[in-house]
């Protein structure tokens, strides 16, 4: 290498050494500009270092071009961290502006319903099972809502659900069980139903009744299904639903479509058994009626009882809710009042 | 039903399987038979009340309304008791606390003044007891004590109710002795009892007409009541019941009357039985005749209540007119009373159908309707009548007649019924032997018989025989639920059975009212739940389809539209002074078909918005919803969730989809495959009231049947290369719409127009009369290459050409 070209390496090298070190002293960003401009600017040390390259003699020019460039690339690096740092340290000094406790813009807030959501839940819980959804018709025949379902019009059992007739054998439905027949003539076994829907009662509105209302039917139909596998299955949706630590319990009932025929009830979950308002003292509060689907229902919608066997439930998500969520008045649920429904969403 | 714990521990050994515990039973019942709803002590806090016979009976010096009495309490020293009750019996015995006892309640009883006079102690009313709810009554007890008895002791108390919850099939649970049954697990703790030892009659038996014991019985109506007992008993003394008697009474709530009735009532009580006695003096001829009611005829009932009849109900008659409602409630005229003598025991067996009938006519229910309605046991008869006949003879005295009225075919042999094992096992899942279910069957009457034919199949199948009083067990599967209640369902197996596929696909329109929600609550919507009711036209919003029997006015239709009803949910946050409010519910709405016979349902979503845009912000006013935002949620749902979908401008409508047009003028529709599917826009000042703080009220509505399926959004390549806005200011006339110059772009552009987007629209003066101007920014952009300035310019002289052509618009220069 010659002298030129030598000198101006060392040149270079005293020039990176200097320009780091006043880049990193400046401490404010007057004197980092100062340095920038004195160092990296349009007539700084670097451009005239370079400039130099010229003089260099041609085989080394190229050595001393890469090392001009790697002293730019530092400083630049070193520019570019310090300017940051600084900033840093100047936001910092100078403490808040804003005062950030101020209200944030906000946006309303949507939400489910609270029986939409029971709904949901108890959907998702028997699809892992294996059942599906489906809905139907909220008018419907007489056939369907009684006969199909092995309630005679004329029997007490009629009593137990008071009835909106709209014509003579045309009825708003008193329960989701007119599915049942509906989905095993349209379908062959085996079948797994979950039908949510509204179903009607002439039941004044008060705390606790509502002349419509929610249920969530289920239906299962297949060659051999019996007792255990649905008390199984039941048990664990109450798990699952209310919580491990839930108990359950199946005591006799009396539905003119299941035989044997079960109400489940489930340890309070206000006061987890002890006695409470919620449970009537007892202790239990009742969830859903349910059983073994009527040999009757089958032979009604032509399948063979004593091939096919299954279960049947029903629950109103609402009472649900309202146990859930500790809702004193049912009346509550279908006023559509903004407080109420911004608590639950 | 409420239960004497007392009671049943008399007909049943309760102490080995139940420590005597009536919580025990109450759990046990609710577990295998029907639940025990309530379970409460009865007389409790009788101690130290005695029996005290009324020595003298005098005026109060210084009241008018209060006597002043001596009475006995068995210790020979009377004590002065003030007493306030209208009739106290000289030589009657009655309750009395002493000074220094207490009433159950707790309130100490002293010896005080009342009125000057001094009285020690006081006699008590069945209130004061804690025992009935007779008003002023002081208690009356029956002359078969002494004073100085234990009321408590001598009632049987203190007892425990159990209030059982009857299944409708299980009326044979309406009685002590069918409960009985159900609690004793060996059946040998079941205690027998024998009656009719004392009294057994010779039968005077007719088909249908029967006389004897001074009496004729004719079933004029044998549809309406298939036989009918009865028995005459002569020189009664009515009068109170046997203290015991009142006891039992009180222990289940029941109220007693006379030695007569209560035995009545007792062996409902204790059999299940429905029994009525007559005064026999009451009935012309002598007769008694079981036939319909003629049209018109009347009948004044126990309880005061005169009903008009027609032939739908049956009545009990004499030879001239109707003097009891069949199997509901005995006649005020025939009732019997302290004057009467000699008194007919009615045993019959109603028709189900006809005792409905007659108490769906006339409005009552009673524990005899409830228990014929149901089936009662007609092999019971006689056992009841006797038991019922040696009561009275036991507390009210008198003579039975030895003959007695039997009228009717004898009731046909109860059924035997097959249960197979097999079956067993295929609905329960439990292998039981024969042995097994005999165990569990045998305890409540449920016997195996000896099976007359014999062969294949025959170690599978048990002939069960049916007791009468289980008139509910007619299928094989009413024995297979016996085996199951009986083994106990708190007993089954654990199983990890659950999983089975279904044949049956999900419904469509479950996801898309799924899908809706999540869009909507994304949007900062409320889901409501409203009912499917409303009145037939609330401010203009209609209904179509009525309620025939409705509940009252605010439910006498079905709604036909969504938004009518989240109206009135509006107007109730109005009533709580929300001005923000904004709702959606996803509901049912229902039309007439072709005819009044035939309906349509139909799903549709609604939404009702009105107030701020956003909560309230200190950094300025935020402004109201208006069109733009509803529309802008129809929008987006239209586009998202219906597939290609458009909204389209529309005038307000008379389509019934609205019902009864809560839209404004200028609303907007969803259109898809030529139908409306969807409307909605700023709603009619006067469909909705509203207080003059409110906002405007924005309204929309949606068939769920638009929504389509999920479709998966196909990969395009997105551009590297910049795009290129350019502005285009046009007037146009001012009957153009702005969506169809959109329109017409976009059918003109090439594929290099990607986006259109309005940003002004301007109306004045200096336009020209009746026109407007509209600013577009178009943006473009080619997936390939950087667009040149000429590819872009000759773009958009294809758009400006195209809307001088079609709108006769004018391009504004810049």
């Amino acid at each position: 290498m010659t002298e030129v070209g030598a000198s101006l390496l060392d040149r270079l090298a005293a020039l990176e050494e200097q320009g780091l070190v006043a880049i990193r002293a400046a401490g404010d960003s007057d004197a980092l500009e100062t340095a920038r401009v004195d160092y990296l600017g349009r007539n700084g040390r670097l451009a005239d270092a370079m400039g130099a390259i010229g003089t260099v003699e041609a085989k080394a020019r190229r050595e001393v071009g890469q090392r001009a460039n790697a002293v730019k690339t530092a400083l630049l690096a070193a520019l570019e961290d310090e300017t940051r740092r600084l900033s840093d340290a100047e936001a910092a000094g100078k403490g808040p502006r804003l005062d950030t406790t101020l209200p944030a813009r906000r946006s309303w807030v949507g939400g489910l319903h609270p029986v939409t959501r029971v709904i949901d839940e108890i959907a998702e819980i028997f699809q892992d099972l294996g059942f599906t959804r489906v809905e139907g018709p909220e008018i419907e025949t007489t056939w369907y809502n009684f006969t199909a379902l092995n309630i005679p019009l004329d029997h007490p059992a009629a009593d137990m659900m008071d009835t909106f007739y709209l014509h003579d054998d045309v009825v708003l439905r008193t329960h989701t069980s007119p599915m049942q027949a509906r989905v095993m003539e349209a379908h062959e076994p085996p079948v797994r139903v979950l039908v949510p829907g509204l179903a009607y009662r002439r039941d004044s509105f008060d705390p606790s009744h509502a002349p419509a209302f929610e249920q969530i039917e289920g239906l299962a139909v297949d060659e051999g299904i019996d007792f255990i596998e649905f008390r199984s299955s039941i048990q664990h949706f109450v798990k699952q639903f209310f919580g491990k630590d839930t108990r359950s319990r199946f005591r006799p009932s009396y539905y003119p479509f299941t035989e044997p025929s079960a109400e489940v009830d489930v340890s309070c979950t206000v006061c987890s058994g002890s006695g409470c308002p919620t449970c009537k003292r007892t202790g239990w509060i009742t969830i859903m009626g349910s059983g073994m689907v009527d040999p009757a229902v089958f032979e009604a919608v032509g399948i063979d009882p004593e091939r096919y066997t299954g279960y049947a439930f029903g629950m109103g998500p609402a009472r649900i809710a309202m146990v859930r969520h500790g809702i004193p008045d049912m009346r509550l649920l279908y006023e559509g009042e903004l407080d109420f429904l911004e608590q639950m969403a | 039903m409420n239960l004497s714990f007392n009671w049943l521990a008399e007909l049943v050994d309760l102490e080995a399987s139940f420590q005597g515990d009536a919580k025990t039973v109450a759990e046990h019942l609710t577990l295998i038979a029907a639940a025990v709803e309530k379970i409460e002590p009865v007389g409790e806090g009788l101690d130290g009340i005695v029996a005290a016979r009324v020595l003298e009976v005098g005026p109060h010096p210084n009241a008018d309304r209060l006597s002043l009495c001596k009475v006995d309490r068995g210790d020979g020293a009377p004590l002065d008791v003030v007493c306030g009750a209208p009739v106290i019996v000289k030589g009657a015995l009655y309750p009395h606390v002493a000074p220094g006892g207490t009433l159950p309640s707790g309130f100490a009883i002293e010896s005080r003044k009342i009125r000057g006079e001094l009285s020690h102690g006081m006699l008590c009313s069945d209130i004061e007891l804690e025992l009935g709810r007779d008003k002023g009554g002081i208690m009356r007890l029956a002359d078969d004590i002494v004073p100085g008895t234990s009321v408590g002791e001598a009632l049987g108390l203190p007892d425990t109710r159990l209030a059982l919850d009857l299944n409708p099939n299980r009326v044979d649970l309406g009685c002590h002795v069918g409960v009985a049954r159900e609690l004793a697990a060996p059946a040998e703790a079941l205690r027998e009892r024998d009656f009719g030892t004392s009294w057994d009659p010779a039968w005077r038996d007719g088909d249908d007409e029967a006389s004897g014991a001074g009496l004729r019985v004719r079933i004029e109506a044998p549809d309406r009541c298939s036989r009918y007992l009865a028995a005459v008993v002569r020189g009664v003394r009515v009068g109170p019941s046997p203290t015991w008697l009142v006891g039992r009474l009180m222990a289940v709530g029941a109220r007693p009357i006379n030695n007569v009735v209560d035995a009545t009532n007792y062996v409902l009580l204790e059999q299940n039985q429905p029994l009525h006695a007559f005064d026999l003096k009451t009935l012309n001829g002598s007769e008694i005749r079981v036939r319909a009611a003629t049209d018109g005829e009347q009948v004044t009932t126990l309880d005061g209540q005169t009903h008009k009849l027609t032939s739908a109900a049956s009545v009990i008659a004499d030879r001239d007119r109707a003097g009891a409602l069949a199997g509901v409630m005995g006649g005020l005229d025939t009732e019997v009373t302290t004057e009467t003598v000699d008194v007919v025991i009615e045993c019959a067996a109603f028709d189900p159908a006809a005792v409905r009938r007659t108490a769906r006519e006339t409005g009552l229910s009673t524990d005899a309707s409830y228990r014929f309605e149901r089936g009662i046991d007609v092999h019971a008869g006689e056992h009841a009548l006797k038991r019922c006949v040696e009561l009275i003879l036991a507390t009210a005295g008198g003579e039975a007649e030895a003959e007695a009225i039997r009228v009717g075919p004898a009731p046909t042999r109860p059924p035997v019924q097959k249960l197979r094992l097999s079956r067993v096992k295929q609905v329960l899942g439990l292998d039981l032997g024969r042995a097994d279910v005999a165990t569990h069957l045998e305890p409540i009457g449920l016997r195996e018989v000896e099976s007359e034919t014999s062969g294949g199949g025959a170690e599978d199948v048990l002939q069960i025989q049916v007791p009468g009083w289980r008139t509910d067990i007619t299928r094989e599967i009413d024995l297979v639920e016996e085996v199951a209640r009986r083994v106990g369902y708190e007993r089954f197996p654990d199983a990890d059975r659950r999983f089975r596929t279904s044949s049956v696909p999900e419904d469509e329109s479950v996801g898309a009212a799924a899908r809706v929600r999540r869009e909507l609550v994304a949007e900062g919507l409320l889901e409501a739940r409203s009912l499917s009711f409303m009145p037939g036209d609330h401010l203009g919003n209609r209904a179509i389809v009525a309620v025939p029997n409705p509940l009252s006015n605010e439910e006498s239709y079905l709604r036909a539209a969504m938004v009518p009803v989240l109206l009135r949910r509006l107007e109730h946050n109005f009533s709580r002074r929300h001005r923000n409010v904004r709702l959606f519910e996803i509901g049912t709405v229902f039309d007439y078909g072709e005819t009044p016979d035939q309906f349509r349902e139909q799903r549709r979503v609604g939404v009702v918005m009105t107030g701020g845009r956003r909560p309230g912000h200190w950094s300025g006013p935020v402004p109201d919803l208006e069109l733009w935002d509803i529309k802008g949620i129809a929008e987006r749902l239209a586009h998202r969730l219906c597939g290609s979908l458009v909204t389209a401008g529309s005038e307000a409508s008379d389509d019934p989809f609205l019902a009864g047009g809560w839209l404004a003028p200028d609303g907007f529709r969803v259109e898809k495959d030529g139908a409306i599917v969807g409307i909605g826009g700023l709603v009619r000042a006067s469909a909705v009231d509203g207080p003059p703080w409110a906002a405007p009220v924005l309204a929309f509505e949606l068939r769920l049947d638009a929504v389509e399926p999920v479709r998966h959004a196909t990969y395009r390549v997105t551009s590297q290369f910049p795009s290129v806005r350019r502005d285009l200011s046009v007037t146009i006339p001012a009957d153009v719409r702005a969506g169809d110059v959109e329109a017409a772009v976009r059918s003109v552009a090439t594929d290099l127009l990607v986006n259109v987007r309005l940003f002004d629209v301007y109306a004045g003066e200096e336009l020209g009369e009746g026109r407007r101007a509209l600013g577009w920014a178009f943006r473009f952009r080619a997936p390939d290459r950087t667009l040149t300035d000429e590819e872009v310019e000759s773009e958009m002289r294809l758009l400006s050409d195209a809307l001088e052509e079609q709108f006769d618009a004018k391009v504004r220069s810049a």
